[in-house]
């Protein structure tokens, strides 16, 4: 049951460029730690030493935040997409 | 969760409008969303930017444009010729005139019947809410961390609405914050990204039309807001992807345990938002690695002298496309993989573009057992001004 993760364009760089990715998965917290296998350089910026997911990095599975779902526990089923939405702060740069 | 708003009090001073507006307001007045109500709510709105660059420029063009009453510009910087491929109110005239000057000057020759007033001044906590206070709405299109927490914290605090953009290279995020029952900032994200993990200079740079849309959106919310007309975009992140043209919305949801917002609010007045976000925001220094160093002029003279030094620029390649001093070009990001480039026995001077990534890059190269190895101070931007000016600054 692919589940879809789109990678924000801070984080491309530790994705090889990728601007999304596909995998099997049953709940979010197992389609990120798909993700983090196959982008080893992305483990750091999304997960802690302790393996929790990082505060300041906000997770969607489609358009709710996972914080108000199962957090990483969320199911997930086919088809659905999980976005990782990192603050940005630029504007008058 | 669209929330409308009503913003402009019952302090509303015009009650009509001249000959000369009617006319100039004719597209508006003929739209029954806007009609002689809408304009004349434009007319006694005040709006406040927070930044004149970027995103404040097409903000201050529309709302100008659009008969916004007050305008307030809230910027401590000067135009530099970097700033004109984007921040469209300026000029190549303009180039070393503090920003709210020749933002008020472009704004004035638009539309000078509309009253515009300059903060030359950076915001802080000392002086936010004294500036937030006689204006309806705040506009944030700041470019850092600690401004973008005080500006929403000031704003709950006064119970005012802030329309919220922000970009990334090619990306951008708009949404509206403090609308009544909505979220704010702290909301969507609690705490700042650790220096360590926002993206460094290697890949920063903005699409210049990105914030001129991104701006565009923000103007278009302020005057809904203002004119108490569709859904405003409180409750919902509008992401906005350039290169693949694809606009996506997230809800966002109030927090009740929000430190600001919530039920039982922690931060009841503005804080340090430089501490709160120093020793995590983007302001702070990536790196406090103390390297070797050795200055552009150092350098300039021991080449002259014939000296066997291996330059190693760490930039990425399109940088090194832009100019460079013919080093042997291996990225920071791929440097652990390719250090059997390296000559451990020879002298390496690293370099690259202000000297931040070649001090990790020394740093890193120390610890893997480097130990004649320099970095160039101050990167090539110091080359370019202390020993040869011809090399292009970027």
């Amino acid at each position: 049951m692919p589940v879809k993760v789109i990678i924000p364009t801070p984080l491309r760089v530790f994705a090889a460029k990728k601007d999304s990715a596909e995998f099997p998965a049953k709940t979010v917290g197992e389609a990120l730690g798909k993700l983090t296998v196959e982008f080893g350089d992305l483990r750091k910026h999304l997960f802690t030493d302790e393996g929790k997911l990082r505060s300041f990095v906000n997770v969607y599975l489609n358009d709710e935040d996972i914080r108000y779902l199962g957090k990483e526990d969320t199911p997930t089923k086919d088809g659905d997409v999980v976005s990782i939405v990192p603050s940005i702060a630029g504007g008058k740069l | 969760m669209a929330t409308k708003a009503q913003t402009v009090d019952a302090k509303a001073q015009f009650t009509g409008l001249s000959k000369d507006e009617i006319l100039r307001y004719s597209r508006h007045l003929i739209m029954p969303e806007v009609g002689m109500d809408g304009q004349l709510k434009l007319k006694n709105a005040k709006v406040l930017l927070i930044g004149t660059g970027g995103l404040g420029a097409p903000l201050g063009l529309y709302l100008a444009a659009a008969g916004v009453g007050k305008l307030g510009l809230v910027d401590f910087d000067v135009v530099d010729s970097t700033n004109l491929q984007r921040q469209v109110t300026f000029g190549a005239q303009d180039v070393g005139t503090p920003k709210t000057l020749a933002a008020k000057n472009r704004l004035s020759s638009l539309n000078s019947d509309i009253e515009i007033e300059t903060f030359e001044t950076k915001l802080e906590s000392s002086n936010a809410l004294e500036l937030f206070k006689d204006f309806d709405i705040v506009v944030d299109g700041t470019d850092n961390f600690p401004t973008r927490y005080l500006v929403n914290d000031a704003c709950i605090l006064l119970g005012k609405l802030n329309v919220y953009g922000s970009i990334f290279r090619f990306e951008g995020q708009a949404t509206v914050f403090g609308a009544p029952d909505g979220p704010c900032y702290r909301c969507l994200y609690p705490e700042p990204p650790p220096p360590g993990l926002v993206p460094s200079c290697a890949e920063g740079g903005v699409l210049g039309v990105l914030p001129g849309i991104v701006g565009s959106i923000q103007a278009m919310e302020t005057i809904k807001l203002i004119i108490g007309r569709g859904d405003s975009l409180a409750g919902r992140l509008l992401l906005f992807d350039a290169l693949g043209m694809k606009f996506r919305e997230l809800k966002l949801r109030k927090n009740p345990d929000c430190p600001v917002c919530g039920k039982n609010p922690t931060i009841t007045k503005l804080i340090d938002y430089y501490e709160f976000c120093g020793v995590r925001g983007e302001e702070a220094p990536a790196s406090n690695v103390q390297v070797p160093e050795i200055t552009p002029r150092e350098l300039k003279s021991r080449l002259d002298r014939g000296d066997d030094l291996f330059i190693l620029d760490v930039r990425e390649p399109h940088e090194f496309q832009i100019c460079n001093l013919n080093g042997h070009l291996i990225p920071l990001g791929e440097l652990p993989r390719r250090v059997h480039e390296l000559d451990s026995s020879k002298e390496i001077v690293a370099h690259c573009r202000s000297g931040k990534r070649s001090a990790d890059a020394v740093d890193f190269l120390r610890k893997t057992g480097f130990r004649k190895i320099l970095n160039l101070k101050g990167g090539i931007l110091a080359w370019s001004d202390e020993v040869d000016p011809s090399v292009p600054k970027y």
